[in-house]
């Protein structure tokens, strides 16, 4: 199969620190590559410099056959091809629910509205928002807001999506409503990269894991291999911090 | 009895008068919104500017005009620039300048808290969608500004139309010092002052009232 990302040895740093020492990482189209590995390791700096939100110092990043890193000028056209959502809530909140959907197909990939609108009222019926297309964001609970945001990144029929901690900002009992429409992504073999705290779900829908530690990938496996197996000592302790030892059990 | 003070405003052109002194307050507001609105842009673009110097010099101004009463400032320039530089200044146009060197800083500092406001990831998540620059802005970024902005800026217009009241003091006939005239004309009147000033207090508030609402709907629409 096709490779859509291939990030070679990019090496960034703010400000004189070093985030990102060398990150090699290879997608194929339909795999799903889950990211982990402890706060502030570069997890999310990863993802920022894919689609061009940080420029990286040194390294290489292809999008299919193309060279995407260091462009300025088309990094839109670039970006229209990569979809990513954010942890923190970011539909636009002066604009309803479909016109959050349209604003990047229509402006954007300059596609005809009625297309897109079409689309867009069956899509938000799969993710379970049937007729909430002129809902004010401020209206939705979080997990419509993240599930809105998904929407919105898959109107553009992007060639990869990137989503970064989705649901670190939702209440524990909405996390699943969103997880379970990303697992349905996957099902359809939509190429993702994404980063979460959510073992359970990491383990779910992942076709690789790949563990970050200060800035480079320390290990990476399946998921059987990684949760259950893995290999460096620094995995085996990250992982370990998941799991809770009862009362009993320490006496 | 037979003579209630509400028919002074009814005599000759009494009623016309105070209109037409409302028109001047009006006027003087109205170019002074205007220009501290296009000045207040350039002055909320410098306070956010990378420029020390530029942004050390907005604040400095913003302070004064914070802290200095509105009437030193208008008899500063009314009595002492057009007197020290010789110039020519009319009431009028020492109020437009005054109301305007105070405007502009409002203005300005409401504008920089706008967009400010906007957070970061409004505009990530909008460039993440392959929307231009132009675009992110036109249809993102200053749609949120000019909401947040807007209901602040009406509350400051009507501040502004509100303070005009001062420049009776540097002889210009706003519709406070047309009431005053009449009511000199009609001192015999005793209740010639309740009525008078009962109407600029009406005019007034028919100018302002309606600027206020308007100012709270769009706060509650936008918030
Ligand atoms: N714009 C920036 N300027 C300066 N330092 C930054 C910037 N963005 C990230 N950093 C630093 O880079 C390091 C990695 O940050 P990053 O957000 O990529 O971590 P992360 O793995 O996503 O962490 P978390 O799990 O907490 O989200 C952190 O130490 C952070 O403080
Ligand atoms: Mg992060």
């Amino acid at each position: 199969m096709d490779t859509i990302l291939r990030v070679r040895d990019i090496k960034k740093s703010f400000d004189g620190t070093g985030v990102l020492s060398g990150v090699s990482l290879d997608i194929r189209e339909g795999e799903v590559v889950v990211i982990i590995g402890p706060s502030g390791c570069g997890k999310s700096t990863l993802l920022r410099c894919i689609n061009g939100l940080e420029q990286i110092d040194s390294g290489e990043i292809w999008l299919r056959d193309e060279l995407i890193s260091g462009r300025k000028k088309d990094m839109h056209l670039i970006r229209q091809r990569i979809g990513m959502v954010f942890q923190s809530y970011d539909l636009f909140p002066h604009m309803n629910v479909m016109d959050n959907l349209l604003l990047g197909p229509v402006k954007a990939l300059k596609k005809p509205k009625e297309e897109v609108e079409a689309e867009a009222v069956a899509m938000l019926r799969r993710v379970g928002l049937e007729g909430r297309g002129q809902a004010l964001p401020r209206t939705l609970s979080g997990g419509q807001k993240q599930r809105v945001a998904l929407v919105r990144a898959m109107l553009m029929h992007p060639e990869l999506l990137l989503l970064d901690e989705i649901t670190a900002a939702l209440d524990p009992e909405m996390v699943s409503e969103v997880l379970n429409v990303v697992i349905d992504l996957a099902g359809d073999g939509m190429t993702m990269a994404i980063v979460t705290h959510e073992m359970r779900f990491a383990e779910a829908v992942a076709d690789r894991v790949l563990f970050l530690e200060q800035g480079s990938v320390v290990e990476q496996g399946t998921p059987e291999q990684f949760f259950h197996d893995p290999q460096t000592d620094r995995a085996k302790q990250f992982l370990q911090s998941f799991t809770y030892t009862s009362k009993r059990e320490r006496s | 009895m037979q003579d209630l003070g509400i028919s002074i405003l009814f005599k000759g052109i009494n009623f016309q008068r105070l209109l037409g002194g409302l028109w001047v307050t009006l006027r003087i507001a109205l170019i002074t919104i205007g220009l501290s609105a296009a000045f207040g842009l350039l002055f909320g673009l410098l306070m956010l500017s990378k420029n020390k110097i530029a942004k050390g010099f907005c604040r400095v101004w913003l302070e004064i005009v914070r802290f200095m009463p509105q009437l030193v400032l208008l008899y500063l320039v009314y009595f002492g620039f057009a007197r020290i530089f010789s110039l020519d200044l009319s009431g009028e146009t020492s109020a437009i300048a005054m109301f305007t060197f105070w405007g502009t800083a409002e203005m300005g500092d409401l504008i920089r808290g706008a967009l400010t406001s906007i957070p970061r990831h409004q505009r990530e998540s909008a460039a993440a969608l392959g929307l231009t620059p132009a675009q992110i802005y036109l249809h993102v970024l200053i749609p949120q500004t000019v909401r947040r902005l807007l209901p602040q800026a009406i509350n400051l217009s009507t501040r502004i139309i509100k303070t005009t009241a001062l420049v009776k003091m540097i002889n210009v006939t706003e519709v406070l010092k047309v009431g005053q005239q009449i009511i000199g004309q009609f001192y015999r009147q005793p209740d010639a002052a309740f009525w008078v000033y009962f109407t600029v207090f009406l005019l007034y508030f028919i100018v302002c009232w309606p600027i206020s609402v308007l100012a709270g709907r769009l706060e509650k629409r936008w918030a």
